[in-house]
């Protein structure tokens, strides 16, 4: 099994954000609602806007869209391709789960890794993908981020994550618990060998993504707006019964509360992340 | 036994089990409580300090349910805020520098889902233990003695043994929670937690946990000495291990290794993989 498979620019790439979400399909131009300012945006200004609304509000962005925009163009080259769960507890239902996400993501996993260059600065990068069973961490998502940070540390490489997840994939029951532990172990290994790590935050990152890694980054960057907790909004009222705080668990909270380093707008994290390669270049 | 996974949960959770405190105190002498994270505060929920195994000083950290009502109210159920984690991980790596191994016992319903726990980074909390404790350079054996909530199980079971008693729990998530996200019905927490495979057996036949602590004499002097005698000789032996961090580090990184021949759709693979020419040698 080759481990590097070079990533032809899939034509169904263009085309993902459209098929995922309803759109008006009225005479004219397709048009998205925003969910923020209310607001039809026609779907040709929204892409090439990185699908960031003219208020601010970031859409929801597929793995490989997101890939394609933040990398230097044809430098993405896929690792791990191959690593995908099977059913390891024959959890009710699960199987035919997977099947369907495939089918309907295009994806096998709801995390795709990779070498790249951004701004000519050599990376591994992973991005998780929401349309993926909402980014669910299970045996293959832990395995291909434990084996991206190995790979890292074995060529001397810095990694650049994107996450995305509603948690542990409860269907994998503790072998989905255990990837904390195994990505945490292989991301401390990278980090001991002097190596950098970035991540960012989108929405929502929660539950045990938020608890491994997440939280490991040398510098931890997050999308306006974006969800950030470990616990979800309606188990903490459900426990407490109170009300939440307004603002509670975005990133601004966890800002304000001194867990990330900076919010930075979807269409602003090129330049920072090159810049902040550059500065540790060699690490 | 005869019981159904979710009549172990039940066990699991009863309130006249013996509570980490109760296995502090009967298999260690001398016990030292020692307080507080040096940043915010001092939660209940979790107790450390030093004790003597046999002849040896070690350092002890218990997740504490309580007994009474006003007790168990005090130590919040052994729900453990991000404070209660930070405690834990100051004294691992006091341990660390006096060269003393680590025991960890837990019983917890899970980290605690609040709005404070929130602010104070509950997941960050969780993830810096589970990457400190990966090179943490004295043995580590975690006993799980009753419920094994997820990632606020996992923040102090980052061992180099993670043994459970015979009707303890160790799940990703609660089967009530399982039930109600996946069939949107808490009722089928039976169907779920015989799903989930959160029994003691289920978790060391998927290579999670060494060791099954029998129950029949449950809290006697006996069942204490028996515990203490075996952590002697675990310990031992660890402390004469020279490769301690690379076994911990395999130990984990071994956990739901999956590929595309995954182990459990090997039965349906030579279908599923469509005969190319795959190493059946793999398995
Ligand atoms: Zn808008």
């Amino acid at each position: 099994m080759a481990l590097i498979n070079f990533l032809k620019p899939k034509n169904k790439l263009e085309e993902g954000g459209r098929t995922a979400a309803p759109v008006h399909e009225d005479e004219g131009e397709p048009e998205k609602k925003c969910p923020n300012c209310h607001k039809d945006i026609p779907l040709s200004r929204l892409w090439s806007n990185g699908l960031v609304c003219t208020c601010g509000y970031h859409f929801r962005m597929k793995a490989r869209q997101r890939i394609h925009m933040v990398t230097d163009k044809g430098s993405f080259q896929e690792l791990f391709s191959s690593v995908k769960s099977g059913n390891p507890l024959l959890f009710p239902g699960y199987g035919e789960k997977l099947e369907t996400m495939r089918s309907a993501s295009g994806e096998e996993e709801a995390v795709i890794c990779g070498e790249a260059q951004i701004g000519r600065q050599k990376c591994c990068i992973f991005v998780m993908d929401s349309y993926f069973m909402m980014g669910s961490m299970g045996s293959a998502v832990g395995e291909k981020i434990a084996s991206l940070f190995e790979y890292a540390a074995d060529h001397r490489m810095p990694v650049i994550g994107w996450t995305v997840s509603g948690g542990a994939r409860m269907q994998e029951g503790l072998l989905s618990l255990m990837q904390m532990a195994k990505t945490s172990a292989a991301i401390k290994k990278h980090s001991d060998a002097g190596l950098f790590y970035i991540v960012v935050l989108t929405n929502p990152t929660t539950g045990g993504v938020t608890a491994s890694f997440a939280m490991e980054g040398d510098i931890i960057l997050a999308e306006p707006g974006a969800t950030v907790g470990f616990a979800g909004a309606r188990v903490i009222e459900q426990t407490t019964k109170k009300s939440l705080p307004k603002g509670f668990q975005t990133a601004e909270f966890v800002l304000n509360h001194g867990f990330i380093d900076s919010i930075v707008p979807r269409r602003e994290q090129r330049k920072l992340l090159a810049e902040l390669l550059k500065m540790h270049r060699g690490g | 036994m005869g019981q159904n996974p979710y009549d172990r949960v039940k066990l699991a959770r009863d309130n006249s089990r013996p509570t980490g405190l109760d296995y502090i105190k009967n298999i260690f002498q001398g016990f030292i409580e020692l307080h507080g994270d040096r940043r915010f505060g001092d939660d209940a929920a979790i107790v450390g300090g030093l004790a003597y195994l046999n002849k040896s000083p070690v350092t002890v950290i218990a997740i504490e349910k309580g007994h009474s009502a006003k007790e168990r109210a005090m130590r919040n159920f052994g729900a453990p805020h991000p404070e209660g984690y930070r405690k834990a991980l100051r004294l691992m790596k006091q341990a660390e520098k006096f060269g003393r191994p680590v025991i960890c016992f837990i019983d917890t319903s899970g980290a605690y889902c609040g709005i404070g726990a929130e602010e104070r980074g509950q997941g960050q909390a969780i993830a810096e233990n589970l990457m400190e404790m990966t090179t943490l350079c004295v043995p580590i054996v975690s006993l799980l003695v009753g419920e094994g909530g997820s990632g606020g199980a996992l923040a102090l079971a980052v061992a180099d043994r993670v043994w459970m008693l015979k009707n303890s729990v160790y799940s990703v998530i609660s089967p009530e929670g399982c039930a109600s996200i996946l069939w949107k019905d808490p009722s089928k927490a039976p169907a779920a937690a015989a799903s989930l495979k959160l029994t003691a057996e289920d978790a060391k036949s998927l290579g999670i946990v060494e060791r099954i602590l029998p129950e029949k004499d449950l809290g006697t002097k006996a069942f204490y000495e028996r515990i203490r005698a075996l952590l002697s000789e675990e310990i031992g032996k660890l402390s004469k291990n020279p490769d301690l961090i690379e076994k911990r580090y395999e130990r984990f990184r071994r956990m739901g290794a999956v590929t595309e021949f995954d182990i459990a759709s090997a039965a349906t693979w030579p279908v599923a993989c469509g005969n190319k020419g795959i190493n059946y040698e793999h398995l």
